[in-house]
């Protein structure tokens, strides 16, 4: 059984969030429209809903965040949940503790959901499969494989500024091969019937046939990022350059980096996206980060909503554990 | 003991013999087919009709995990679970802990196999001291000590030129080199390189791997004319150069691990981490290429590639686990698996389990010519199972076949002319 079912009950309701891949354009739609309606809390004096009163969320994080960490905290507490981070990266894994073990002992403080971040692909899903069923499993990272709230945000934001999905064109730029970021986003923006996803990297960094992810592949910036509505850059991490997938950051900037040279080539009104951290100088220029085209920011403030809808539309679906009151 | 298999159907690949007949062992040996030899009075009769008896398997590769991890099984947990089987000859790589690169591991094992007194369990040497690929081991010593071959154990030789040399020596003890065929710097990855998982986000291990490895390998095969047997193919492209490579004359042998002829990338859906394994499953594509060529002879040998685990080991993210999967109760019945579904002959299917792997081996087994060692397989090739959690005999429980209905119950087993092992009921 594939993720993608596991993670909906039989009536094909939200249980987990584990990736965007396999869902439909309803799931996604629910989350965006519940996410723009949650979106206006921060706004308000008293910044919190009820909806997760009495609650428990557990931040697992094993591998080092933190916009990530820190907003699906945010989000938690404007719910009213209580909140519990534990950055195991530093903890009991490595003390020689098996994964089994942790989600056991933290399972027994009885917690409602649990958000997972760890560097192997599909780790979200495994702990989800090996959870109490009252506990909601969020996928807040694993390995390449998915960052499904990531994507929601993305999208998100991408609608509040072009709505016309079917008409829209999309480039995603840079290390693609290693992005759990990239996957995600690509899946979300072919649900949602994107007319045209473009990727630009060095072969490097792309992985294999991923053109059967439904995306047109480019080598060039000149030519990719051709017409394009919006330009989502990936964080290229410093330590790829180790692994002999690019010569030099220079010359990765001088191929791949967005300029205002190159954003010029988008349509007049292009939006730049980057999900963080950005490396100013490696992918993208300071005067596109910082300009009038980049909603770089603004992602991070919907990250905040696009988490609280996730969370409040995974909680209302599970069964509540044997005993708690109705 | 002598010993009469009555109205079985025999199936003897090695000389092209499918029959129904009844088999006469005596002394450890076979005496007769069809007809009773003169003054033959039978200790025991085997009620075999509606059964096929076939030569006892011989098993390639099986990790039995001891000396060193006895954690994961032993040396007679593991032998059990063959002769249920009906593997009556197990061979086992050098990998063990210490390694299998001096003669008294292998006079240990030997001991230890003795004493479980089950099946036939057989040592290939390491090439280098270690394994480490550095040194050559004491191949003269580890074959005066009875070692069947010598082997990189898994870990391929990093140095060609050690490599090369290793060969030499090799060959020049006249010993049969079986090698595992990847590049381990492009062997970093968890899943084959492709659509799958590209879509899971596991890093990938291009097929180019193995292939290319064999390529550079088979050049020093034609440089040497050293016999070279590669362990575990799993690419449709290995498969090719093999077959060039043997009608070319070239003394070079290959085997498949079962799971590869029924699993492919797409078996690991959900993470499953009992399909972890190296090399990985490749595509379906792949999966084809390897059936045909255990048809078309390229391929001379199905093995288990049995590698048990304790159930931690499988119980973490995928790229947390261990790879490999508990082959040794399932060998039989998924070759009759492919057979049954997917109409590979049977005649070839029990060859690759019998005189093929006997003839890498260099030894008269495999086969039930008159005066042959007597290992013999009796099974029931119509029943049916539903292979249920918790039911491999092995200690390694690590299976993607639980769930499967697998044909072929093996009833009787007989090593060296004595019956080892007989299903209850």
């Amino acid at each position: 059984m594939s993720a993608t079912h596991f993670q909906l009950d039989a009536q094909g309701r939200l249980l987990h969030f584990l990736t965007i891949e396999g869902l439909t354009r309803r799931h996604l739609t629910d989350i965006l429209d519940t996410a723009e309606s949650l979106h206006g809390v921060a706004e308000r004096r008293v910044k919190k809903l009820p909806t997760l009163h009495g609650k428990t969320v557990i931040n697992l994080f094993f591998e080092a965040s933190t916009r990530t960490r820190t907003t699906f905290e945010l989000a938690a507490k404007r719910l009213s949940a209580d909140v519990l981070t534990l950055n195991i990266a530093t903890s009991s894994a490595v003390k020689g503790e098996s994964l089994l073990d942790t989600l056991r002992n933290i399972e027994a403080m009885q917690c409602d959901m649990f958000v997972v971040r760890h560097e192997q692909s599909g780790a979200a899903e495994f702990i989800a499969r090996h959870v109490k069923p009252h506990i909601a499993v969020l996928n807040a990272g694993d390995g390449r494989h998915a960052h499904p709230t990531q994507a929601m945000l993305d999208v998100f934001t991408i609608r509040r500024h072009k709505p016309d999905f079917p008409n829209l064109q999309v480039a995603i730029v840079g290390d693609i091969l290693h992005s759990r970021v990239a996957r995600s986003l690509i899946h979300a923006l072919s649900i949602l019937g994107t007319g045209d996803i473009r990727v630009i990297a060095p072969r490097t960094l792309l992985p294999a046939q991923v053109e059967n992810l439904g995306v047109r592949v480019f080598h060039h910036m000149q030519e990719g990022l051709r017409d394009v509505d919006v330009v989502v850059m990936l964080r290229l991490q410093r330590e790829r350059m180790e692994g002999a997938l690019l010569p030099s950051e220079q010359e990765f900037f001088q191929q791949y980096g967005l300029t205002e040279e190159r954003l010029a080539l988008a349509q007049p009104d292009a939006i730049v996206m980057h999900p963080g951290p950005i490396n100013r100088g490696v992918e993208i220029d300071s005067r596109v980060a910082d300009g009038p085209h980049s909603v770089i920011l603004e992602q991070v403030t919907n990250g905040i909503a696009v988490r609280m809808a996730v969370m409040s539309i995974t909680l209302g679906h599970h069964a509540r554990p044997v005993g708690e009151d109705a | 003991m002598r010993i009469v298999i009555q109205g079985g159907r025999v199936l003897d690949p090695a000389h092209h013999l499918d029959t129904v007949a009844d088999l006469f062992v005596a002394d450890g040996k076979i005496a007769s087919l069809g007809q009773a030899p003169a003054g033959f009075i039978a200790d025991r009769t085997i009620d075999a009709r509606h059964r096929i008896v076939c030569p006892g398997l011989i098993d390639l590769c099986a990790r039995l995990r001891e000396p060193g991890q006895e954690h994961k099984a032993t040396i007679a947990s593991e032998t059990r679970a063959a002769v249920a089987g009906g593997i009556m000859t197990l061979v086992c790589p050098p990998d063990t802990d210490p390694p299998i690169d001096e003669p008294a591991v292998i006079e240990w094992i030997r001991r230890r196999a003795k004493a479980a007194g089950q099946v036939r369990v057989l040592t290939l040497g390491a090439l280098t001291h270690r394994l480490r690929g550095e040194r050559l081991a004491e191949m003269a010593a580890l074959k005066e000590a009875g070692c069947v071959g010598v082997s990189d154990g898994g870990q391929p030789i990093g140095n060609s030129r050690v490599l090369r040399r290793a060969l030499e020596y090799a060959a020049t003890f006249d010993l049969t080199v079986f090698l595992t065929p990847f590049d381990p710097e492009l062997s970093h990855g968890l899943a084959h390189e492709g659509q799958v998982a590209t879509r899971m986000g596991l890093p990938g291990i291009p097929a180019a791997a193995e292939n290319g490895r064999i390529a550079r390998d088979l050049e020093l095969v034609r440089d040497l004319g050293v016999r070279v047997h590669f362990g575990r193919l799993s690419s449709a492209r290995s498969v090719e150069l093999i077959a060039r490579a043997r009608a070319e004359g070239l003394p070079v042998s290959a085997d498949v691990a079962i799971h590869h002829l029924h699993l492919t990338e797409m078996d690991l859906a959900g993470f499953d981490s009992r399909c972890h394994v190296r090399p990985p499953l490749r595509s379906l594509r792949d999966k084809d290429a390897l059936r045909a060529g255990l048809v078309s002879g390229a391929l001379s040998a199905i093995c288990s590639d049995h590698q048990p685990h304790e159930p931690d080991a499988k119980q973490a993210p995928f790229g947390d686990t261990e790879p490999g999967i508990s082959g040794l109760d399932t060998l039989l019945s998924l070759s009759l698996r492919l057979v049954r579904d997917s109409g590979l002959p049977l005649m070839t299917v029990i060859e690759r389990l019998t005189c093929g792997p006997a003839q890498i081996l260099g030894l008269d087994i495999g086969h039930l010519g008159i005066g042959a060692t007597a290992d013999v397989c009796v099974f029931d090739p119509d029943a049916e199972t539903l292979l249920e959690p918790g039911a491999l005999r092995s200690r390694g429980q690590n299976s993607p076949f639980i769930g499967w209905a697998l044909p072929g119950r093996v009833t009787q087993t007989l090593l060296e002319g004595r019956v080892i092992y007989q299903c209850e009921g």
